[in-house]
């Protein structure tokens, strides 16, 4: 039975390899030259790719098939059952202690690594708060926004430029970038109200599009795509400190942003209003059957969103000192929303460690230097084929009614 | 006069490449409701494949006709493979997995695809060989129609038709349609719906191949990246038609082409982008479904 699977599998990888070792056979093998009319042929290529793909697809064809069988076996089960581990997590006795445990770890990082391992880290806590706030967006109110960084943009803008021009200082900046990604986002908003699902995620991509092109090519304006340099660093009561110490303050400002999102989003999510968004996102009609806002929650959604966004830039701003249209392309923008899919829908934890997934996995990878990006998309090919729900899946709040006090 | 001419005709050999890919993009979401971002990517292989032969058969010393013609057929098959291969890979695993997770799955798809292309070949620019040859009877509308772009509306409009009559009249056009109204109903009454699925990816792959070898020759470079600006814009036109609509996507290629091409003519060439996008946000919101969508009341 099993030698008879086994064989199957091999069978099957070996069909694969030589489609695929077909496949690639002219871009892997035949390097042309249009201007000396040369041909090189490397054939050696060819064998590394149809080995390489035979051990891939082989051990791809048996993970494939466990996974269909245990969603078989899912299927037949009535209740939902909880893993160990969400369990132990969800457990206040457990969960309390291993967040501050993390908090903890968090706060001791930069004393412990260098200031380059925190430097990175800091990236991927900007990321994890961009995903949270996408999170809003796209997990809770079921609204696909393919142009999210655009208010990324303009946060960072709103910084370069007050600061450029009138010397605004960070701490004085970072409310107003809220203020305008909130605008910005209510300014989207309101056209895009009408459309549903993925015309809504186009118009969003223009628009992320439109807000890129124009920083580009409004030079009077955005300074094109040169971009804006020596953007102040942010103020510590006037006191000087140096670029090592400034990025362990950098990250000190992001920890305590990140704590603070995490705990407005994970608020936000039990209230009326996020509420509000889950039925909006599961069924529209219903849901204004319910009496519901629909206009008003889908521009809560969007403004919120857009604010964390915003503060985002104006951090991203004074972190790097130097911004350019290039920081704020589609890929950035797929990027976050891949935070938000890979992690899991609608779940803080989940999006958080999509973020750092995301994040590290290419800086980790530096070693592979020029393969990063393959394995990076191929990571994320996987990932959604074996765990299409994310790596953690969203729990919904679930109200216990007391039936013995009240009867 | 000339000017608006020649105006006219770069938007329309411009348009019918964005309308061949955008064919791709609307034919694919008909079908099981996924934006192929990897559909870019397979026109960008598209038009290396016919580099790769060009470059092969000129080292040989073909006649350029003849190269082109070979080109076109074994990049045309080539790609046709490489999109059913994708679709294997990425998103027949998912059909029944939440809706953007194969949409995540794509864009891990066209990254890899893009990284994979720039490895195997080279990051930079490469020079596409000349293979659309200088017709002499063309000489009379030299100034504002080139052979190469007469060549590129002459060849979409030849496989446009191709396409609409492969839909209309052969069984599995018939399947195809079927699928798209209702893919569980088409199952019941005997579509082979993976046969449909696979199908569809290897015809819009097909398509889009013709318009990078026809690009490539055309403008005369390719690099890895440029089937990313190019997958947005075709499916900005395939969503400027009305998503899921065939006629939808050719129409909205075309205004998208000659938008382009108008605005930059007559207002300013930096922002030629923007007009694009400004052009399907204003539509949209005048026609939330596009040109040619259907407008469908909202079933509860």
């Amino acid at each position: 039975m099993v030698a008879a699977n086994i064989i199957k599998h091999l069978k099957g990888a070996l069909i694969a390899s030589i489609w695929l070792a077909f496949l690639t056979l002219p871009i892997m093998v035949i390097r042309v030259d249009t201007v000396e009319k040369t041909v090189t042929w490397r054939w050696m290529h060819l064998a590394y790719m149809a080995v390489g793909s035979f051990v891939l697809a082989f051990i791809w064809n048996i993970f494939l098939e466990r996974r269909d069988r245990g969603q078989a076996k899912k299927a037949l089960e009535t209740v939902e059952r909880v893993s160990a581990l969400s369990q132990f997590l969800s457990d206040p006795r457990f969960a309390r202690p291993l967040m501050a445990f993390g908090f903890l770890v968090a706060a001791a990082f930069p004393w412990f690594f260098s200031m380059y391992q925190t430097n990175i880290l800091v990236s991927a806590l900007i990321y994890v708060v961009l995903g949270l706030g996408l999170n809003i967006t796209v997990g809770l109110a079921g609204l696909l926004d393919l142009g999210y960084v655009a208010f990324y943009a303009v946060g960072a803008y709103t910084y370069a430029l007050l600061n450029y021009h009138f010397h605004l200082g960070f701490w004085a900046v970072l409310p107003m970038g809220a203020v305008m990604g909130a605008f910005f986002g209510i300014l989207l908003g309101f056209p895009v109200l009408r459309l549903r699902g993925d015309y809504l995620a186009i118009v969003t991509l223009g628009f992320g599009q439109i807000i890129r092109l124009v920083l580009e090519n409004w030079s009077a304006f955005s300074f094109g795509p040169s971009g804006i340099s020596n953007i102040d660093r942010p103020g510590l009561f006037g006191i000087t400190y140096s670029v090592e110490q400034a990025t362990t303050y950098m990250y000190y400002i992001m920890l305590a942003l990140v704590v603070l999102t995490i705990f407005v989003t994970a608020r936000l999510k039990d209230s009326r209003i996020g509420r509000a968004w889950l039925a909006l996102r599961e069924d529209e009609i219903a849901c204004q059957a319910m009496g519901i806002d629909n206009t008003r929650a889908k521009l809560m959604a969007f403004a919120l969103g857009a604010t964390l966004a915003s503060l985002m830039g104006v951090v991203f701003a004074a972190k790097t000192t130097f911004i350019n249209p290039a920081s704020f392309t589609f890929m950035e923008s797929a990027m976050i929303l891949a935070i938000v899919v890979l992690g899991g829908m609608g779940s803080v934890l989940g999006v958080i460690l999509g973020a750092f997934m995301l994040m590290l996995l290419p800086e980790y990878l530096r070693a592979f230097s020029e393969y990063r990006m393959l394995i990076f998309g191929a990571t994320m090919v996987l990932i959604m084929v074996f765990r299409p729900q994310g790596l953690v899946r969203a729990k919904r709040k679930v109200y216990k009614i007391n039936t013995e006090a009240a009867g | 006069m000339e000017y608006f001419l020649q105006l006219f005709f770069g938007g329309l050999s411009r348009g019918s490449v964005y309308a061949l890919i955008a064919l791709g993009y609307t034919m694919v979401y008909g079908i099981i409701e996924l934006i192929n971002f990897a559909h870019g990517e397979i026109y960008m292989i598209g038009a290396f494949m016919g580099l790769i032969v060009a470059g092969v058969l000129t080292a040989l010393g073909w006649p350029a006709l003849s190269i082109l013609a070979i080109a076109l057929v074994v990049s045309v098959l080539y790609s046709a493979a490489y999109g059913y291969t994708v679709e294997k890979i990425a998103y027949k695993p998912l059909r029944n997995a939440p809706r953007l997770a194969p949409l995540i799955s794509a864009i891990g798809m066209s990254i890899l695809l893009q990284n994979y292309i720039m490895l195997a070949q080279t990051p930079d620019f490469l020079p596409f060989p000349r293979l659309i040859p200088e017709l002499e009877f063309m000489d009379r509308f030299s100034n504002y129609l080139g052979t190469s772009d007469m060549f590129i509306i002459v060849t979409s409009l030849v496989v446009m038709i191709a396409l609409t009559f492969f839909i209309k009249f052969t069984r599995m056009g018939k399947a195809m349609r079927a699928t798209a109204q209702n893919r569980k109903m088409a199952m019941l009454v005997g579509v082979n719906v993976d046969q449909v699925i696979s199908a569809t990816f290897v015809i819009g792959s097909s398509l889009a191949a013709v318009g990078g070898v026809l690009i490539g020759a055309h403008v005369g470079q390719i690099n890895f990246a440029i089937g990313f600006l190019a997958g947005i814009k075709a499916f900005t036109a395939a969503v400027l038609g009305g998503i899921g609509s065939i006629p939808g996507a050719v129409l909205g290629g075309l205004v998208l082409g000659w938008a382009e091409s108008f605005a930059t003519g007559y207002v300013s060439s930096d922002y030629e982008d923007v007009f694009a996008f400004l052009l399907l946000v204003v539509i949209l919101i005048f026609r939330p479904a596009g040109l040619l969508g259907k407008q469908r009341a909202q079933k509860v």
